[in-house]
């Protein structure tokens, strides 16, 4: 356990070396919070409430989404990807850890940084710009929390599969941006799951993408409440077992192809 | 005549090199594709709920978005400058394409070209045509001028904007980490700009033009006369960004010392 502490604080402090890059990311999320909050108060117009929520929830869920998605955003698939191309992966492969673990230790490392230098100083900036609606009911937070985590794990875990895929197929690059606006489209991340047509709902439920942006997002804004956001958190808790599987599935036959490979 | 020239004989070694590599390129159709389908989706979700963006119907912001990505495609296909610094800059590249009898620009142009964008340009057509059937406009013979014009002064702004970003790093060794926050706000502009507030307003007309690329040549070709003197400086806008621009890059040309030993 201590190894993966140490690759997660390993990679903190790597991205603390280059941090300057991050204060022009900030902006950049910064104005695309704006670009949807304008948005969206001209989709309102003058109704009240949409599927349920109401303008100041909608505007909160846009900025909540985009800061958790600092979160658990990572670029562990693109990672692993070259790492086969360029043979790093054999290396890789001969140490006393799990590949796949220490990977996801890395995004983690990511991830804290990112929280701690990105989307808290990015929040403040977006809370004194445009009003938003931040609860403070303290259980609100812990279950936000949580969810956020569960988002991180399952976000991570498509990430391994999506990279993993690429030993199999020779074109890796289209595969992982199709991935991406998969995953912008149906996480929730631009629109709340509940704005989408009836049939779209139905086939969304069967699919593990909602977990990461909607499920967390809408425990925020408190458009979930009592039922909803334990329901919510099962199907986050569910999908990280039930992604297990394929991880292990493919890791397996990606050890063995890996093998083909390396002569 | 030489430019000319010159410009068809990079053109046809792209496609050469690009035909070599045929399922690359599919790959690269389908998720252009679907980029461009995400931005559909969230316009079709969205009007499920609201009659009226701001007084826009849900046809007239389709158009908007069709419109956009044609000279998007060209700005996409022709300037792809986004990381000049550590392409030409960082790695010295700069100086191969100073000693070649060719405006620098032009040679960069020609190198980093990516004609397989030139088809969201044609989703732009049919997404244009969809909106145009549902609204039922009419349009003039001259219409047709006017919408070449209209899409040369968006790509022109789209490229001076992004020529003068890469033109800083003549000066300053900043990452070109502000790149993909010009696209960001690129796509303010496919918005009706009157959502937004003054300031934003002002910066996307005036400072970073991006509504010259969607939404103002857009309002003439749905009619929308209050926003008219607007669509008919488009292509001055374009041609003052990019005139602005080439100065710039010119000066910064100048300045230019190469990277290594």
């Amino acid at each position: 356990m201590g190894k993966y502490i140490e690759m997660i604080r390993m990679r903190f402090l790597m991205m603390l070396a280059y941090r300057t890059n991050y204060y022009s990311g900030i902006f950049i999320y910064s104005i695309n919070i704006g670009a949807y909050y304008f948005l969206w108060s001209a989709i309102y117009g003058g109704q009240p409430s949409i599927q349920g929520m109401t303008v100041e929830q909608m505007t909160t869920y846009v900025a909540i989404a985009w800061m958790a998605r600092a979160f658990y955003f990572n670029n562990i698939d693109r990672e692993i990807a070259m790492e086969i191309r360029e043979g790093k992966v054999a290396i890789e492969l001969i140490r006393p850890y799990n590949y796949l673990i220490m990977k996801t230790m890395q995004g983690l490392g990511e991830g804290i940084f990112r929280l701690l230098f990105f989307s808290l100083p990015g929040m403040i900036i977006v809370t004194f710009v445009f009003s938003l609606q931040f609860t403070t009911n303290v259980h609100t937070w812990g279950y936000f929390a949580l969810s956020t985590m569960l988002s991180f794990i399952i976000n991570s875990q498509l990430n391994l599969i999506a990279g993993m895929v690429t030993f199999f197929t020779l074109n890796g690059e289209g595969l992982l941006r199709a991935k991406r606006f998969v995953i912008d489209l149906f996480s929730g991340l631009i629109l709340p799951i509940s704005f989408y047509p009836e049939w779209a709902q139905h086939i969304m439920h069967y699919l593990p993408f909602q977990a990461i942006s909607y499920i967390p997002s809408m425990i925020f804004t408190e458009s979930f409440t009592g039922d909803a956001v334990i329901k919510g958190m099962m199907f986050q808790a569910v999908w990280c077992v039930v992604l297990i599987v394929p991880i292990y599935v493919l890791w397996k036959a990606a050890k063995r192809k890996l093998i083909i490979q390396g002569g | 005549m030489f430019y000319i020239s010159i410009f068809f004989q990079y053109m046809s070694q792209y496609v050469k090199t690009k035909l070599q590599y045929r399922t690359d390129l599919l790959v690269e159709f389908l998720s252009d594709l679907m980029f461009q389908g995400v931005n559909l989706i969230f316009i079709l979700v969205v009007f499920g709920h609201t009659q009226l963006l701001n007084g826009w119907t849900r046809d007239e912001i389709i158009f908007i978005y069709g419109f956009f990505l044609v000279p998007f495609s060209l700005f996409a296909a022709f300037f792809n400058i986004w990381d000049f610094n550590e392409r030409y800059i960082v790695r010295g590249e700069m100086d191969r394409v100073l000693t070649r009898p060719v405006h620098s620009l032009f040679q960069i142009v020609l190198e980093r070209m990516e004609l397989e964008s030139l088809l969201g340009g044609i989703t732009g057509l049919i997404v244009m045509g969809y909106a145009v059937s549902r609204l039922h406009l009419s349009f003039h013979w001259y219409d047709v001028i006017l919408f070449v014009l209209f899409v040369l002064g968006g790509t022109f702004v789209y490229a001076g904007i992004f020529i003068s970003l890469a033109s800083i790093s003549f000066w300053s060794d900043a990452r070109s980490s502000i790149m993909p926050m010009m696209y960001n706000i690129g796509n303010y502009g496919r918005y009706p700009v009157d959502i937004y507030n003054r300031v934003i307003r002002y910066v996307l007309t005036w400072v970073l033009p991006f509504a010259f690329v969607g939404v103002y040549p857009s309002a003439y070709f749905l009619r929308k006369t209050e926003w008219y003197t607007y669509s008919f400086l488009t292509p001055v806008m374009g041609i003052v960004c990019f005139t602005l621009s080439v100065l710039l890059w010119n000066a910064g040309v100048k300045r230019y010392r190469g990277a290594g030993n």
